[in-house]
């Protein structure tokens, strides 16, 4: 907790320097369009007019928290095709949106973090394992998988799948990657002597991993959650960006930088930072239950 | 439970049923003759193999002409039936057959004791890339055996064949994406997290504000800022540029400001019994202990930055890159043109990857993670 007092006078700092930013950002514009109108613009008008403009080059904080507000709750409440009014999620508000890009988040994190646990316990105890397959996926890791997304996308379009699993897919080849590595670290973090304790109780190698691996791995499993779904996420948004789809975050990320909607395309932009701030929090939150009755609480 | 123990029995006891499958649906007729006698010769050396118990005993001469004709009869099976296209139940047989066979040798590889010095590291290389041919070889006879349309999944080889004919417009690409693009905005966002995390450094205060913050702000979609970066610095690769910078930041910032803070108090109060000035205690201890933090975020950076670049160019972009190429063909179906650009593309993300732990290693010699194992 004694963090907490220079956090918040971090995160004051950057909202001020983000409210400085804001006024030479628009201000040609403002210029322009009184220049247009034949007025002088004051520097007390030229300041409320860059905070206020419809469309402007950076957004001031208050009006990005004004959209965001206006995406989720007032849409739901009062928009026409809100969850109010017709009792299914409007797909104009950004709680729409971003359940669809969570759902293919979730799928994919689940996925991927399965598949690493799997291949992480494989090439712990498989040499061939270790020394073949460890290399590969450091390799597959350097193949910018976000920017083979479109291919990807298209062609499971082509074979017929559509929706949910593409995004999922992607979600999940970024997301096995730090859990593998994480696990690995932390099923090999035992040291001899542990291993040396479970031999002279003639433990089988099973229950050598269920009461001594395992356990052992949990901090750094928990650790590598946290990276990987923050990958998944960036992963599920930027599969969203480039087949036009028409729903999820990314989806609204890219109508946003058509339509020149500054303000839609940074509420798209908080929405996935809450998203993210939200899951990693969760995750940490079960971390500490976990490891509280584990006893391996710090 | 001899035979249980010795390494690759079961992968060993795999290839002989696949060919004895081979035989049975009816491939001693169909299959090209010297894939199976190539097969049928592996699997009696392996029998040999397994029998005698064949192990590091050996002398390693042996082990290595014996580990040569496995890969050489491996080689002539699976070049043969490459040339097939024709899904029958022999032929899935006989790939699972090489298939374990590849397996197998990996096994051996990686139980082999490693020779000293530079061919040791040579045959440190060699499961992996064992490895690696066996998964690209897959994918070309399966390819080709169930003729996979060429809009879906391009065999190995005609992206081989992409790459040789479209070498200048790869070049154009790679020269517009990575060097202008990511390099340069690599260059800016590390100097930039550097500077800052130098400055940080000097109150405790901000550094306990900042970590927190920092930590925070690496795990958001930063990607997502393309689009406003786009909007502000227009099509060409300067946009691109900026969008790596904001990726790259904050992971080298952290890390620095963390491997800053790594000397213990010990070592600090002896430079000051030294009566070292700042900039001494900063070039002579702290800056030196901070290097594998560094290069801990210049590596997490150095992949970001390709991602970066790539993925901002399908926010908008001049005719040229790899983002704007892979788009657009895969609008025009031209999917070995895709796969080309992301084979340039991991082979650049390698080198640079690569590149970033040579000086690594370089830097940090002292480093027990650089110990030679």
């Amino acid at each position: 907790m004694r963090n907490i007092f220079p956090v918040l006078t971090v995160t004051a700092a950057l909202i001020a320097f983000w409210y400085a930013a804001v006024i030479p950002m628009n201000a040609q514009w403002a210029q322009d369009q009184a220049r247009r109108a034949g007025t002088e613009l004051g520097f007390a008008a030229l300041v409320t007019d860059t905070m206020t403009q419809a469309r402007p080059r950076l957004p001031a904080p208050h009006q990005v928290a004004h959209e965001l507000w206006n995406s989720t709750v007032v849409e739901e409440m009062t928009g026409r095709r809100g969850f109010m009014n017709t009792g299914s999620l409007s797909n104009r508000s950004l709680i729409y949106h971003g359940w669809v890009t969570l759902s293919a988040t979730l799928l994919g994190f689940a996925i991927g973090s399965a598949l690493g646990i799997a291949l992480a316990v494989g090439i712990v105890h498989n040499r061939a394992m270790d020394a073949s397959v460890m290399p590969w996926a450091i390799a597959s890791q350097t193949i910018p998988i976000l920017a083979i997304a479109p291919m990807i996308i298209v062609v499971l379009n082509a074979v017929g799948i559509t929706g949910l699993v593409p995004k999922a897919i992607i979600s999940t080849y970024l997301s096995f990657f730090p859990v593998v590595v994480g696990m690995v670290k932390g099923l090999r973090a035992p040291d001899q002597m542990q291993l040396d304790l479970m031999k002279t109780y003639s433990a089988s190698g099973p229950q050598i991993f269920a009461k001594l691996r395992w356990p052992s791995a949990m901090p750094y499993l928990f650790a590598s959650l946290k990276v990987a779904i923050a990958a998944a996420l960036v992963g599920a948004i930027v599969a969203e960006l480039p087949t036009g789809a028409s729903a999820g975050l990314g989806a609204r990320l890219l109508s946003g930088s058509y339509f020149g909607q500054t303000l839609q395309i940074w509420a798209a932009l908080f929405a996935a930072a809450i998203l993210a701030a939200g899951m990693v929090a969760l995750i940490g939150l079960i971390q500490r239950i976990t490891l509280k009755r584990m006893g391996m609480a710090v | 439970m001899r035979l249980q123990n010795q390494t690759g029995a079961f992968q060993a006891l795999g290839v002989a049923l696949a060919l004895m499958a081979v035989f049975i649906t009816g491939g001693w007729g169909a299959a090209p003759s010297n894939a199976i006698a190539a097969l049928t010769g592996a699997v009696f050396l392996l029998v040999i193999h397994h029998l005698l118990g064949w192990t590091r005993h050996n002398a390693p001469w042996v082990m290595a002409l014996f580990l040569l004709v496995m890969a050489s009869n491996l080689s002539i099976a699976g070049a043969r039936l490459t040339m097939r296209a024709a899904p029958e139940a022999w032929f899935g047989a006989a790939v699972v057959a090489v298939w374990l066979l590849a397996w197998w040798l990996v096994a051996q590889l990686s139980e082999a004791p490693r020779v000293r010095g530079i061919l040791g590291k040579l045959q440190a290389l060699l499961a992996p890339i064992l490895f690696g041919a066996t998964l690209l070889w897959l994918w070309e006879v399966i390819v080709r055996a169930l003729d996979v349309p060429r809009v879906i999944l391009p065999a190995p080889s005609a992206i081989w064949a992409r790459i040789l004919r479209s070498t200048d417009i790869l070049w154009v690409d790679f020269v517009q994406t990575f060097v202008k693009g990511a390099l340069s905005g690599y260059a800016i966002g590390v100097a930039a997290a550097l500077v800052f995390a130098l400055a940080v450094d000097r109150s405790d205060f901000l550094r306990r504000g900042l970590l927190p913050v920092g930590n925070f702000l690496a795990a958001l979609p930063i990607i997502g800022t393309a689009p406003i970066m786009v909007m502000w610095f227009g099509f060409d690769w300067p946009s691109k540029a900026a969008v790596v910078v904001a990726m790259v930041f904050f992971p080298v910032l952290v890390n620095t400001v963390q491997g800053l803070a790594a000397t213990e108090a010990m070592q600090r109060d002896l430079m000051r019994t030294y009566s070292a000035t700042w900039a001494q205690g900063l070039l002579k201890l702290r800056l030196p202990a901070a290097m594998p933090f560094i290069f801990n975020g210049l590596k997490i950076a150095s992949t970001l930055a390709l991602i970066g670049a790539i993925v901002a160019e399908f926010f908008g972009s001049p005719t040229r890159g790899m983002g704007f190429r892979i788009s657009t063909e895969v609008g025009r179906l031209q999917l070995d043109m895709v796969w080309a650009e992301i084979a340039v593309a991991a082979l650049a993300g390698s080198l640079f990857y690569g590149m970033i732990a040579l000086v690594e290693r370089w830097v940090t010699f002292w480093h027990p993670s650089q110990r030679g194992r």
